[in-house]
């Protein structure tokens, strides 16, 4: 055996080996640098997020564009009220439960939501995504897996009616598709109670909440009444990445 | 006699090998959910239109049944036996090592039930419903104590490195569950992360690489200091490179979630700093591997005869070669080819395979030995296993990587019109056979699981037999 009193390397090291609690202490402080520096800024630096940005303020400024990142919402005003590139919104509550449907079947798994500022991208796709654009989404939607295309700006992009059929029987619309058949959804009507449920979370969330009022939430009741869970799923793909209206020249990431 | 004594009755091995045995078992399990949804990307009839087996929901329980089911059992069984051996005591609490034992597999229960039923957070790798969580930390918590307070009791003066691996796994695991999972309940089945977009996906690859960097590379690194110097019966090549890498990589690990996403809304400043220390860690992790590697000097020769040596050590090379392959991956110019693509899958898989499953299938086929006081029911078999996981492997990782830097250079080609070349639909198309031949790697891996299962199997059989003794004493 060695020698338990020659030290072997530093006399920090040599301490560290020979104590329980020096060990845990200093590796749990080694290990909480990385989130401080890297996470913690992003809740609170305005250069994060585009409706905040002081360059992205300036850049829209110079190209005269005055289209608003963030839907500004006037008193009174229902969510209905709001048009397409008014600004990112709430989800409206058929948009909610749909959303939950798709995070039910795992559409994230093959389906991004997060465009690259590449030549290709913009011509298959659309806008480069933007921070403010995933605000409101409690969990993030941006996947990390193209099996098929990504989904960030499909709406508006194909009839309902298209993505009834293909969401029913992908493999009738786009042969090749290896998507699942999902004309089951069609099955399942879509639980009022439950949206106005989510609807309250969503307001209540300590980052980003989303400003529901009393009225939306009261709404949730007739805009849901009858709908399928595939209804559901398509009123969320057709409000996706329509909110903001972009204008040719503004930088929009800092 | 010298098999008596290689495992003093002082130890607390029961709880040991019942986590060896269901690792035995959930590795079976994780691949062959693997081989099915595999399966489906190349056929998607095999979706059969039932809700709970569609790709989409067999995903998350594909992931979760190999890191969570396979990976905490090895790591349990594993870090209960190292613990207990390099500090020469019992552990701390043998009964709040049987609450692991049968807490753990209750979350794997509840896991194989739940997501089939799409009860998710939605969160990659971190699916699992809120009630499960809680669950999780708890049992996580209990693991943490027991094993540092069998650190802190031991007889020795000095603690062994794989000791600290496991520590910064424990820490680290704990933290990253905690701050990743926060959510908002709607109901007992379904929850809202508190985050949102941005942010969301900031702490979420946080977690994400360093469930790999912490849960996958650390506590397998533990590992890997203590059965291959035990196993090639050598000592480590070096303790200050051990070090060395163990600090470095502690540090520098958890920064590289920012290389997920690259080019993404996240702030430029966040993906280039998570770039720069992915590329910084090629020489922390060469440094395990090489420290592995090199311990094998003046026993080379024994990788003729040793079967359980090959595993350890292809490990070695598989890991060397993926911590090789992530820092070029997380370089900008490369991500925005390899992102969104199967390349990341082989990637993954080349890790997951080659590296933590062969290192700890070694670990096991070691411990085997050693707690049933016998040899392996069938060497050869050993031999087959090792031969299959390594060919499939590289089958496995081949097809993903042609499928996915060819998915990247049609999505990206234009014709001399300026338009795009391929639609989507046509990469897709163009990944079938490459689909297939995944589902071929697959099997081929899936099948020395199965052969590594039926001769642990045997190899209990034989050693209660041979003691005239149950040798999995029924723990009531």
């Amino acid at each position: 055996m060695s020698n338990h009193d020659k030290i072997y390397s530093t006399k920090l090291q040599n301490n560290l080996e020979r104590s329980t609690v020096l060990l845990f202490v200093l590796i749990a402080l080694a290990v909480s640098v990385a989130g401080i520096v890297e996470i913690v800024p992003l809740f609170y630096l305005d250069s994060t997020m585009t409706h905040l940005s002081p360059n992205v303020k300036e850049s829209q400024k110079n190209a005269g564009d005055t289209a608003p990142i963030v839907w500004n919402r006037k008193p009174g005003q229902s969510l209905d009220d709001w048009k397409p590139g008014d600004g990112v919104r709430p989800y409206k509550p058929l948009e909610l439960a749909g959303r939950e449907v798709y995070i039910r079947e795992g559409c994230y798994l093959c389906h991004s939501q997060m465009i690259r500022p590449f030549r290709d991208e913009k011509d298959r796709y659309g806008h480069y995504s933007v921070s403010s654009e995933s605000m409101y989404d409690h969990p993030f939607q941006w996947g990390s897996k193209r099996t098929g295309p990504d989904l960030a700006r499909v709406g508006g992009k194909y009839s309902d009616e298209w993505h009834r059929r293909h969401l029913r029987y992908p493999r009738e619309v786009v042969p090749e598709s290896v998507m699942p058949n999902f004309f089951w959804l069609e099955n399942t009507k879509v639980d009022a109670g439950n949206v106005a449920d989510t609807m309250k979370v969503m307001r209540k969330m300590p980052f980003y909440p989303s400003p529901y009022t009393d009225a939306d939430i009261a709404s949730a009741k007739d805009a849901v009444d009858g709908k399928t869970e595939l209804d559901a799923v398509i009123a969320y793909l057709q409000g996706l990445g329509n909110q903001i209206k972009f204008t040719e020249g503004v930088n929009y990431r800092d | 006699m010298e098999a008596t004594q290689a495992i003093p009755v002082k130890y607390d091995m029961d709880v040991v090998r019942w986590f060896t045995i269901m690792a035995a078992i959930y590795l079976v399990v994780g691949t062959s959910i693997g081989v099915y949804i595999a399966s489906e990307l190349a056929w998607p009839f095999l979706n059969f239109d039932i809700p709970y087996i569609t790709f989409g929901r067999l995903r998350p329980l594909h992931t979760n049944s190999v890191i969570f089911a396979f990976g905490g059992c090895t790591l349990m069984a594993t870090g209960y036996y190292i613990v207990q051996r390099t500090g020469a005591t019992k552990l701390w609490n043998n009964g709040l090592a049987w609450f692991t034992f049968w807490g753990w597999n209750l979350i794997i229960v509840l896991a194989v039930i739940t997501l089939p039923l799409g009860m998710t957070q939605g969160k990659e790798y971190a699916e699992l419903e809120w009630p499960i969580d809680i669950l999780i930390a708890l049992v996580w918590v209990a693991f943490g104590l027991n094993y540092i307070m069998t650190v802190a009791i031991r007889k020795s003066s000095h603690i062994y490195v794989s000791n600290w691996f496991f520590m910064s796994m424990i820490i680290m695991i704990t933290y990253l569950h905690v701050v990743n999972s926060l959510a908002i309940p709607v109901s007992l089945t379904k929850s809202y992360s508190i985050y949102s977009g941005v942010q969301d996906a900031m702490i979420q690859w946080w977690w994400g690489h360093n469930a790999v960097g912490f849960y996958l590379t650390a506590g397998f690194l533990g590992i890997m200091y203590y059965f291959v110097p035990k196993q090639a019966n050598r000592p480590v090549y070096s303790y200050r490179l051990s070090v060395l890498h163990f600090w470095a990589l502690t540090f520098g690990y958890v920064w590289l979630g920012a290389h997920h996403l690259q080019y993404t809304a996240l702030p430029d400043w966040t993906g280039s700093l998570g770039a720069a220390i992915s590329l910084a860690m090629i020489i922390p992790s060469w440094g395990g591997a090489m420290n592995g590697m090199m311990t094998l000097s003046g026993a080379w020769d024994r990788l003729r005869t040793d079967y359980i040596l090959r595993f350890l050590v292809v490990s070695l090379a598989f890991y060397a070669m993926s911590t090789f392959e992530g820092p070029v991956m997380s370089i900008k110019t490369v991500n925005a080819l390899s992102h969104y693509t199967d390349w990341t899958i082989g990637h993954v898989h080349s890790g997951a395979l080659g590296w933590v499953a062969m290192v700890s299938v070694g670990a096991i086929y070691h411990m085997m030995k050693k707690l049933w006081k016998t040899e392996m029911y069938s060497d050869s078999l050993v031999n087959v296993h090792f031969w299959l996981a390594t060919i499939g492997t590289v089958v496995y990782v081949v097809a993903m990587w042609v499928s996915g830097i060819m998915q990247g250079l049609m999505w990206r080609d234009y014709d001399e019109y300026g338009a795009l070349t391929y639609t989507f639909v046509e990469s897709v198309s163009a990944m079938h056979p490459y689909y297939a031949m995944r589902v071929v790697g697959g099997v081929i891996f899936n099948l020395g699981a199965w052969i590594m299962l039926f001769n642990v199997v045997m190899t209990v059989r034989q050693a209660s037999t041979a003691h005239g003794t149950n040798a999995v004493p029924a723990k009531a």
